[in-house]
């Protein structure tokens, strides 16, 4: 909402010295936030003129410059060029004098131009910064105006004056009005508050016929529940706009278009009611609002013919539909240039079939936008009248008795309220002097009984509803600087939950560990679905901003890639990646969601909230890691080491320590990676069995070449929730052996492809209680191994808790390990 | 065999002589060894004067015994302090030849970093934490009765038409990516006793394109605190001091009206930042007010009973003046050098 600050300054007292600042300022006190400032840059010396004599003076160029002398109310008139020719000597018209700046900025001066010296200039409206109007200069009689020569021209055009914008809140449809914001200005600031809405009205003499015939109420509210219609005959159409009111639109932000609709525009911006101005003849008998039948079509002011909804609110008369109800007008009853008996209506229509329609057909207009919010259902008459009454002083016309009201506004429902709950929700020890005058300053009826008052509030105000509201209203008035500040305490907690502390250490494992935390889009292709997951079922937004990435995400991998390839493009090579995030898996068939929204303001009962957990699908966490490039650089003395498997693994590892989880890694295959490169992760449910908690491995090549990746990209992810969930949630500690320990190595032979973890996996558990650790040192093949065989040689370690082992023992258990493995996978022992 | 060399102070002072000047002479381990052979040996002179003492008169024995075993004595010594002499010479050389270049030594480990606004989510979470708050959560793929409905935002709701909210296909099944996290508010209320404190961290999803102030996905902090008797100076009094705890001392709370269909009364918030770059400021920082009755009604709750507020900001925005960033896509591109710069630490 814009706000010119003469306009304003009309309706409730201002400071002498009023500035911009000082409007915001008060404005925002009173919960009006700051949008912007609107003020002319032109600067003066500007003044009215009159053409005493002009030559005509044909140029080389082909053109004809006027050599005017104009009087500016000096001693001696002034020698000015001018290339317009639409005016006659002795016509007024606005001159900027050598030393003005114009908007743009372009600052006059005296010029040597066409062999003479121009004094000034003769402006057109669009170089005032007036209007769009520059097919010649601005004759002032053309705005009904006979100024005395020399008169200042910034004031008398309104150049001079300002508005401040500010951003009106959903519940606060009044103050999309002057009258509103003056009220608002006057609570902020206590100046004195004229209502504009306060004037002498005539009753109609209710002739017109005006039937509100609404067969299908939405939320059973009738689309209109007030109309008055009155009429004003002979308008003058030759009559302009007078500068002051144009002025006044255009820092409104609306554009003068003719005398008629600038006065329905302004008395809206002025008392927040829009008006509708028909053009009477053209009017086919009385108004019927009613609403649209399907399909039915209408040809709205804006030329565009639109298929109404059965839900579309409608003005017809006999011809059918001439308007949508609050939104637009119809074509054909517009005022047009020959119209001169007007028919204004002032109507009140449900906010919620007006937002509807305008949303429906993308048509926000000022009328909507004020309807939506609420506007004041008592104003209507006012700003009938008030249209009349411009009309008959500026226009020339005749209030006419014709016109009718309909009035069926519900009265403001009163709202019972403690005295004390102002003070009880806002923490401030209000007086009931200040609950009660805050009340009556807003406009509110007060009862007061004992404890308890009776609050009837402005007809302006359908957002005051309840307590809270009212209370609102105090704390605002008396002003929200007044709340103290008191640390409440909560009762004792018990910190983050045991998966909040375990994804926050899984993230700072993995960056103390080299990798850097991304946050990716969760918004993923259709191919990419289907290169990790062939037809799996995902999630798809019904407005993605890119509609080639509509699905929401299953895994996190397709993010790591996209961001390692921003990285790789910006140059750097060697990247540690890892997300933890959730990702969005849907099951089965079903389709997500409900048919069916719970009210609000009421507890659904568990059944109903049972079906709502039902029908959101599955989002779980994950952490995913990606390496690429190299995991240790070139350096002096060392070779680059090139990130690969190693890398995805050791995150495993990594993931293992940070939860208390241990995830094995067997061999495995993925659509999307390496087929000899790839392994599943397991964790051991303690059962026998085991859970796959995630992949491991490198992009399969050809996508990584697809992607414009480099040949080797190491991956893992991991089901995060699995994890914490296996994961131990405290460590059963066990002795520490401290006798001596007797080491030992052990060779076995075995099939090439046997992996040696099942091997060790045999070894381990053969060997029992006595081997404290095993490890894999040495994988030969080669000479001495027979063809398709393979040498694999585990370091042990064996330790007793009793006794000093002798080597008898440990060879022994060592035996045992080997025996078993020879078992399980044929391995035989290498001596 | 030649006769032995009898035991006289001449000779056992020559063998000495001589011994003391090998030893002295050796100039590194294989030289002292051999000095240790030839002066200390078996072989050596003295230890064949000392084997002709078994031939001495008995009454010469104590005599020339301790001038021999003296003597022996002396040239021990020597080679104990020559060889700690090589040694210490020796290890020095070794330390000399082993010297690197400290500034060059090749590095086993690589740099990460976490992101920031995963760090100032966490640095959020542990003041309420430290608070007695629990840090709730809640589905980013919502349910649309948990993200306006039961919010106070009804169908028609002006408020519910602005937000630029992610609908799901189909859209007549009702699911939408959160427009923001309040929804925990009510699914915190659902679920837990009262009296409730709790804090939403999350991510949030608006119809925005990218560009240097929005991001179509984003992030957010709630709190909601339902007990008996809170009000909006309670509210205030967790806001100042989680500013102070983010800005600094210095820093202040300024409320101003607004609107929310979820508070009532609404404030917009402003943090004075007392040590921003380029001067103290205020700056807008979220939305709050008083839990609207209706909320508390959609959990169930007596409003009669029960009050309290709830407040939400944005970590992008926070983390934007509070950081002094400017362009709000380097949070999301993913480039390593931007959560870098930051590594473990906001």
């Amino acid at each position: 909402m814009r706000i010119p600050i003469s306009w304003l300054g009309e309706w409730v007292d201002l400071p002498d010295d009023v500035t911009l600042e000082h409007l915001h300022a008060a404005l925002v006190r009173v919960g009006l936030e700051e949008e912007d400032v609107h003020a002319s840059e032109i600067q003066g010396p500007v003044v009215v003129g009159q053409v005493l004599e002009f030559v005509d003076e044909p140029q080389n160029n082909g053109k004809t410059i006027r050599w005017c002398q104009v009087d500016v109310g000096e001693a001696e008139p002034r020698g000015i060029v001018c290339g317009a020719h639409n005016f006659l000597a002795g016509d007024k018209v606005v001159v900027t004098l050598p030393g003005s700046v114009l908007p743009g900025p372009f600052p006059i001066a005296a010029r040597k131009t066409y062999g003479h010296v121009s004094d000034g200039m003769i402006a057109s409206q669009r170089e005032l910064g007036l209007g769009d109007e520059h097919d010649g200069i601005l004759r002032l009689t053309e705005l009904g105006l006979d100024p005395e020569v020399g008169t200042d021209a910034i004031a008398l055009l309104g150049l001079d004056d300002a508005a401040v914008e500010v951003n009106v809140t959903p519940d606060r449809g009044y103050a999309f009005s002057i009258r509103g914001i003056a009220r608002e200005y006057s609570h902020s600031t206590g100046a004195a508050f004229r209502d504009p809405a306060e004037l002498a009205i005539a009753e109609p003499d209710g002739a017109f016929p005006v039937v509100v015939d609404d067969t299908a109420p939405i939320r059973d509210r009738q689309g209109a529940s007030v109309f008055v219609t009155r009429t004003v005959r002979g308008v003058d159409r030759s009559r302009p706009t007078p500068p002051w009111m144009v002025s006044r639109l255009r820092l409104a932000g609306v554009r003068s278009i003719s005398l008629p609709v600038d006065i329905t525009n302004y008395v809206m911006f002025e008392l927040g009611q829009p008006i509708h101005g028909y053009d009477l003849q053209r009017l086919r008998g009385g108004i019927t609002v009613r609403r649209a039948a399907k399909g039915e079509r209408l040809t709205t002011l804006d030329g565009q013919t639109r298929t109404l909804s059965p839900e579309d609110l409608l003005i017809t008369d006999e011809s059918g539909p001439i308007g949508l109800a609050g939104v637009m007008g119809g074509a054909t009853t517009e005022i047009e240039d020959d119209t001169t008996d007007i028919l204004i209506e002032a109507a009140n229509f449900d906010p919620v079939s007006i937002a509807r329609t305008a949303r429906r057909h993308k048509l926000p207009s000022e009328a909507s936008k004020r309807f939506e919010r609420g506007v004041d259902p008592a104003v209507a008459r006012a700003a009938a009248q008030r249209v009349v009454d411009l009309l008959v002083e500026l226009g020339g016309g005749t209030a006419d008795p014709l016109g009718s009201v309909l009035d069926a506004a519900p009265a403001p429902e009163p709202i019972v309220m403690p005295l004390g709950l102002p003070t009880s929700l806002v923490g401030v020890e209000y007086t009931r002097e200040q609950v009660v005058g805050t009340l009556e300053l807003i406009g509110a009826g007060v009862e007061v009984d004992g404890d308890v008052a009776t609050v009837t509030p402005p007809t302006w105000r359908p957002d005051l509803i309840d307590g809270p509201t009212l209370v609102e209203e105090i704390a605002r008035i008396v002003g929200y600087h007044e709340i103290p500040s008191i640390l409440p305490v909560a009762p004792p907690g018990r910190g983050l939950t045991r998966a909040q502390a375990a994804r926050r250490r899984v993230a700072q494992t993995l960056a103390a560990a080299g990798a850097t935390e991304v946050l990716s889009y969760p918004f993923v292709s259709e191919a990419t679905i289907e290169r990790f997951e062939p037809g799996a079922a995902a999630v798809r937004l019904a407005n993605a901003l890119d509609p080639q990435a509509a699905l929401l995400r299953r895994t996190l991998l397709p993010g790591l890639l996209d961001t390692a390839r921003r990285n790789l493009s910006r140059g750097l090579t060697d990247l540690a990646l890892f997300e933890v995030g959730t990702v969005f898996r849907p099951e089965g068939s079903a389709a997500p969601g409900t048919d069916f929204i719970p009210l609000g303001a009421e507890r659904p009962d568990d059944v109903t909230l049972a079906r709502l957990a039902d029908g959101i699908p599955p989002q779980g966490w994950r952490v995913a890691v990606l390496f690429l490039g190299d995991a240790l650089p070139k350096q002096p003395g060392a070779a680059a080491v090139p990130a690969g498997l190693t890398e995805a693994l050791d995150a495993v590892r990594q993931l293992n320590l940070a939860l208390a989880v241990h995830a094995e890694p067997v061999a495995s295959t993925h659509p999307a990676m390496h087929p000899g490169r790839t392994a599943q992760l397991r964790v051991a449910d303690g059962a026998g069995g085991h859970r796959v908690v995630g992949i491991a491995g490198e992009l399969l090549p050809s996508i990584a070449a697809e992607l414009d990746l480099p040949r080797v990209v190491a991956l893992a992810e991991l089901d995060l929730d699995a994890l914490i969930e296996l994961g131990a949630a405290e460590i059963a500690a066990t002795p520490i052996g401290t006798l001596p320990a007797a080491t030992q190595d052990l060779s076995l032979v075995v099939p090439a492809e046997t992996p040696a973890g099942e091997v060790l996996a045999a070894v381990r558990e053969g060997a029992g209680e006595l081997l404290e650790h095993a490890r894999l040192v040495d994988d030969y093949r080669g000479q001495g191994v027979p063809e398709g065989s393979k040498s694999l040689t585990f370091a042990l370690r064996f330790r007793a808790f009793d006794r000093t082992l002798t080597a008898a023992e440990a060879t022994e258990a060592k035996l045992a390990g080997a025996a078993l493995a020879a078992e399980r996978v044929g391995a035989t022992v290498r001596e | 065999m030649s006769d032995p060399t009898p035991i006289t102070e001449k000779a056992v002072s020559a063998a000495v002589d001589a011994a003391l000047a090998a030893i002295s002479t050796a100039g590194d381990s294989a030289a002292l060894k051999a000095a240790r052979t030839a002066h200390a040996g078996e072989a050596s002179p003295l230890a064949k004067l000392n084997a002709t003492l078994r031939d001495v008169p008995a009454d010469q024995k104590a005599a020339l015994g301790k001038l021999v075993g003296e003597a022996r004595g002396r040239v021990t010594q020597a080679l104990v302090a020559q060889e700690a002499t090589i040694l210490a010479a020796e290890e020095t050389a070794r330390l000399e030849s082993e010297t690197v270049d400290v500034t060059a030594v090749p590095s086993r480990w690589r740099a990460g970093a976490r992101h920031p606004l995963s760090l100032l989510m966490e640095q959020m979470s542990d003041l309420f934490i430290s608070m007695g708050w629990e840090i709730g959560e809640g589905p980013e793929l919502e349910h649309e009765w948990y993200n306006f409905d039961a919010l106070n935002f009804d169908e028609d709701h002006p408020a519910r038409a602005m937000q630029d909210t992610f609908y799901v296909e189909p859209v007549e099944r009702h699911l939408v990516m959160r427009t923001h996290t309040s929804p925990v508010q009510i699914r915190s209320l659902l679920t837990r006793e009262l009296p409730v404190y709790v804090a939403a961290v999350g991510r949030v999803f608006r119809t925005d394109e990218l560009d240097a102030t929005h991001t179509p996905v984003f992030h957010q902090i709630e709190g909601l605190a339902i007990d008996e008797g809170l009000t909006m100076a309670h509210l205030r009094g967790t806001l100042e001091h989680m500013a102070r705890s983010l800005f600094g001392e210095g820093a202040q709370i300024r409320l101003r009206p607004n609107y929310f269909p979820f508070t009532e009364p609404s404030a917009e918030m402003d943090v004075w930042q007392p040590n921003a770059k380029g001067g103290a400021r205020w700056v807008e920082w979220g939305g709050c007010g008083m839990v609207n009755r209706n909320v508390l009604r959609s959990a169930g709750i007596d409003p009669e009973v029960y009050q309290g507020f709830a407040f939400g900001m944005g970590i992008e925005r926070t983390l934007q003046f509070r950081n002094d960033m400017n362009d709000m896509r380097d949070m999301v591109e993913g480039d390593i050098r931007f959560s870098q710069q930051f590594g473990m630490v906001v």
